[in-house]
Formats: C-alpha cells, sequence, structure tokens
C-alpha cells in the first residue's frame, strides 16, 4: 500500500465516514452507481469500498467510452484504414481496444497508417500537411469530448479542408441512464453523477432521474473526499425521502453547462435514431452521427463501411460487467487470458474501465490508502 | 479519457484569436478557446483543458484542487504528456 499525502484534510475524510456509517441505515440494502468510469478508477484506486459501510454497494457505470463501443464499430473504423491514401487517426485509449482481427496499434505494425493524436485538431493538422492524403479521425467519447469534434469540424469547413473525415462515435449519457433505469434487472437507489461531462451539459439533463424516477443524483468530484461527500449527500437525501439533483462538484461545474460548446454541438451533430452500446444493447437516441450540412466529412457516408455486427467473444462477460452484473473477478478470463497487456474485452483497456481498475488496484493491491 | 487538465492562460495569440498559449506545471502549449464564450478570456486566467480544448474557465482554487487531483489519481504525467502531445498549433507537426 501507499500513501499519498495530496489529500484535502484525510481528517475531514474521517469525518466524512463516520457520517456515512451514521446515515447508512443498518436495515437497509444500498446501491449507487457511479456513472463515470473516472470515478471507478478513482473509488478502486483509493478503496474506497473498505471506507464504506457493507451496506453500501457502489455499482460501476458505462460512463466508459472506448468500453462501450461494441466491437462492430472498432472493426468498421479500422476497416478505413490500410488503404494506401488513408491515415487513420485515434486516441491512445482507442489505440489498444481490440477489434475482430486486432487492435489498431497490431494492425500499424503490419503496415497500416494509423496515428495516436491527442486532440482531433491535430488530425485535422496531419490533413492539412498531407493534402494527398485523406485523414480519418476515429472519434470516440461522452459529452466531454464530442464539442472539441464539433469545433474541429466547423474549422475544417471554415478552412476548405476537404481531405479530413471524421468517423462518429460519441455517445450521450443520459440516453444511457434511462435505458439502465427502466432495465428489470437492474435495482438502484441513486446515482453519482458524471463530473467532466456536466461541465458541457450541466445538472438540468438529470433532472428527470430526480423528478420521474425519485432517484437521487449527486454531481460529484473526483477525490476521495468528494466521492465520499457525494455519496453522503445521497445518503441524505435517502433518509430524508427526497430525490434532487445536487450539485457537489460546484468549483467545476456550471448548473446551466457550457452553452458555447451545446452550440457547437447543435450546429454540427443530429441524433441517432439508435445506437448499439456493448452490454446494454441498443439504446434509441444515444449517439451522434454528422448532420447532413457535414456529409462531406462523415466517414460514414464518404468510406464504405461494412456497418458489421460482432459479438463479444463468448467467454468474455464484459457486457454483464458493463451493466453491474457481475463484478469484474467474476468474469471467467479475469486475470487470465484477460489482462492490462493483453486485453481480450475494451473493459480490460482504459484506466477508466472497471476490469482495468480492479486488477491495478485490487488484484495487484497497487491501491492507495485515502 | 476524460482527463482534464487545469492551466493558467499566459497568452492569446493575436493573429489567432482562438488560441491560447497555458502553462501547466512549466509546459507550456498552445490551446483552443473556441469553446468558451469569446472575449472571457484574458491572461492570468484558469481553464480546464480536454482534448487540445479549454472546456471551462474556473477559479484559482479550484485549478490548484484539479491539479492535486490528478495528483492523486496517479495522472499528473499522463496530463503532462497529453499537453506536450498537442502539435495542432506548432509549425511542423511530429510523427
Amino acid at each position: 500500500m501507499k500513501y499519498v499525502d495530496e489529500y484535502r484534510d484525510p481528517e475531514l475524510i474521517a469525518t466524512v465516514a463516520r457520517e456515512i456509517a451514521k446515515a447508512a441505515r443498518p436495515s437497509r440494502h444500498y446501491r449507487i452507481m457511479e456513472v463515470c468510469g473516472g470515478h471507478t478508477h478513482a473509488i478502486y484506486r483509493h478503496g474506497l469500498k473498505h471506507i464504506l459501510p457493507e451496506n453500501v454497494e457502489l455499482i460501476h457505470g458505462p460512463g466508459c467510452p472506448v468500453c462501450v463501443l461494441p466491437m462492430g464499430r472498432v472493426d468498421d473504423g479500422l476497416s478505413i484504414a490500410g488503404r494506401d491514401d488513408v491515415i487513420l487517426t485515434a486516441f491512445g485509449d482507442m489505440m489498444r481496444v481490440p477489434g475482430t482481427c486486432g487492435t489498431p496499434l497490431a494492425l500499424k505494425a503490419r503496415g497500416a497508417d494509423i496515428r495516436m493524436v491527442y486532440s482531433p485538431l491535430d488530425a485535422l493538422r496531419i490533413a492539412e500537411t498531407n493534402p494527398g492524403k485523406r485523414v480519418c479521425f476515429f472519434a470516440i467519447g461522452f459529452e466531454t469530448t464530442a464539442p472539441s469534434t464539433a469545433l474541429t469540424l466547423l474549422r475544417a469547413r471554415a478552412r476548405g479542408i476537404r481531405n479530413f473525415f471524421v468517423f462518429c462515435n460519441h455517445v450521450t449519457i443520459v440516453p444511457a441512464i434511462r435505458a439502465i433505469l427502466d432495465s428489470p434487472d437492474m435495482r438502484l437507489d441513486a446515482f453519482v453523477g458524471p463530473g467532466h461531462v456536466s461541465t458541457v451539459t450541466g445538472c438540468r439533463p438529470y433532472e428527470f432521474i430526480a423528478k420521474d424516477y425519485k432517484k437521487p443524483v449527486v454531481i460529484s468530484g473526483f477525490e476521495p473526499l468528494d466521492i465520499l461527500e457525494s455519496i453522503l449527500m445521497i445518503l441524505r437525501q435517502l433518509d430524508a425521502g427526497e430525490a434532487r439533483v445536487e450539485n457537489q462538484y460546484r468549483r467545476i461545474v456550471p448548473w446551466e453547462g457550457n452553452l458555447p460548446a451545446l452550440r457547437a454541438m447543435a450546429q454540427v451533430f443530429e441524433l441517432r435514431p439508435y445506437f448499439e452500446w456493448r452490454g446494454l444493447g441498443f439504446i434509441s437516441q444515444s449517439a451522434l452521427k454528422l448532420n447532413a450540412n457535414f456529409a462531406a466529412w462523415d466517414a460514414e457516408t464518404q468510406f464504405e463501411i461494412p456497418g458489421v455486427r460482432v459479438t463479444d467473444p463468448k467467454a468474455a462477460q464484459c457486457g454483464e460487467v458493463l451493466k453491474g452484473v457481475l463484478k469484474p473477478p467474476q468474469c471467467k478470463l479475469f486475470g487470465k487470458e484477460c489482462n492490462p497487456e493483453h486485453p481480450v474485452g475494451a473493459l480490460m483497456v482504459s484506466s477508466e474501465g472497471a476490469c482495468a481498475a480492479y486488477y491495478r488496484y485490487v488484484h495487484t493491491g497497487e491501491a492507495v490508502t485515502a | 479519457m476524460c482527463l482534464a487538465i487545469p492551466g493558467q492562460v499566459v497568452e492569446i495569440s493575436a493573429e489567432q484569436p482562438l488560441l491560447a498559449k497555458v502553462e501547466v506545471a512549466g509546459v507550456r502549449r498552445s490551446v483552443n478557446i473556441g469553446l468558451l464564450e469569446e472575449g472571457t478570456v484574458q491572461p492570468g486566467d484558469w481553464v480546464l483543458i480536454h482534448v487540445g480544448f479549454a472546456m471551462s474557465k474556473i477559479e484559482e482554487e479550484g485549478a490548484h484542487e484539479q491539479l492535486r487531483m490528478l495528483r492523486a489519481l496517479g495522472e499528473d504525467q499522463l496530463a503532462l504528456d497529453e499537453l506536450r502531445g498537442y502539435t495542432f498549433a506548432e509549425r511542423e507537426v511530429q510523427r
């Protein structure tokens, strides 16, 4: 075990932990979903399970962009690469996600021109400096990332860059939460709401969860103290029989969100009628595509994409873990065939994936104490 | 993936008003400020950076807390690698 001295006031953590123990009724079992993969990472890293009473259970949500992308979309994206005149670009997380015929990194090793970028603007820049090539950006991410893709496309149009394309896999978090709420095998009491997604969306889109489903939502920061405070706020709401959206992460998240970012998204994207999520299946109006004004930059209209549907490797139980039905070590492949060096499923790839976080901090015991 | 990096604006580009030079722990890079309301960012301000874009203006205190959070999550080095990796405002694109 390592110790981290950067925490805000460890004594305060102990106080909040005591308050949580007081607020959690012993007669009740609480199931609280942390929607965001960043929270999942923090929860495992800091061993927060051990700070919480046994009857307060955290369920890991779908907020990890590479984890929820079905393998067929990975294959579709990779079908764009491998042509002589194409450069495929993607974020680092995406480079290690397995498709049917291997990861983008493996395809690159076999000669395809696939490059990692840190920003969609870098992908656009590669297009500008390689006018003889078609440069495609494999876009993934929730509302945190989608505005950046939107602004990059607006810039491509303004500058008349016609050899730049986006393979759009942006998804939106609210329909996924609704699908989970409507799922019969999913009994949840409350949600720890996503932090950075909410800087863009604001807090209002979560109000239906409180109003229609009578479940509390607390938008949370990522430090152990933030997450514990959010859980305490949830327990107090539950105790009082209330269901509201509260914002624990006020220092970063404005209630109304980021209006210029939402405007940029509205200019460029439209909702897809439905989109497949790994583990959750098809969810209506849960993903974005480029609208007709941007068809010339849309990889799905400019490249022949097979549109494949692939079922996950049978033995890997990513879907069950993603839905919170199984904990990572309950998957048959966990820590054996599937490990961070050789991930079989996407949840083992990203640091926000429940399996990768569990492996690193619980399985190999690297957790730091809060 | 949803890494959000706090940085201080040190300069707004005169020729390209959508670009701001930011500094994070001694590393300087240009980021795009087109997702913020026009004219609301000045040198000295703190912003939260994600995939090459400033996504919100934050208070200095929030920025320091955010930096500490990245250290606590063991992601401070990743954040600097990401910042160094932005090449869109550089003269040459590095491969």
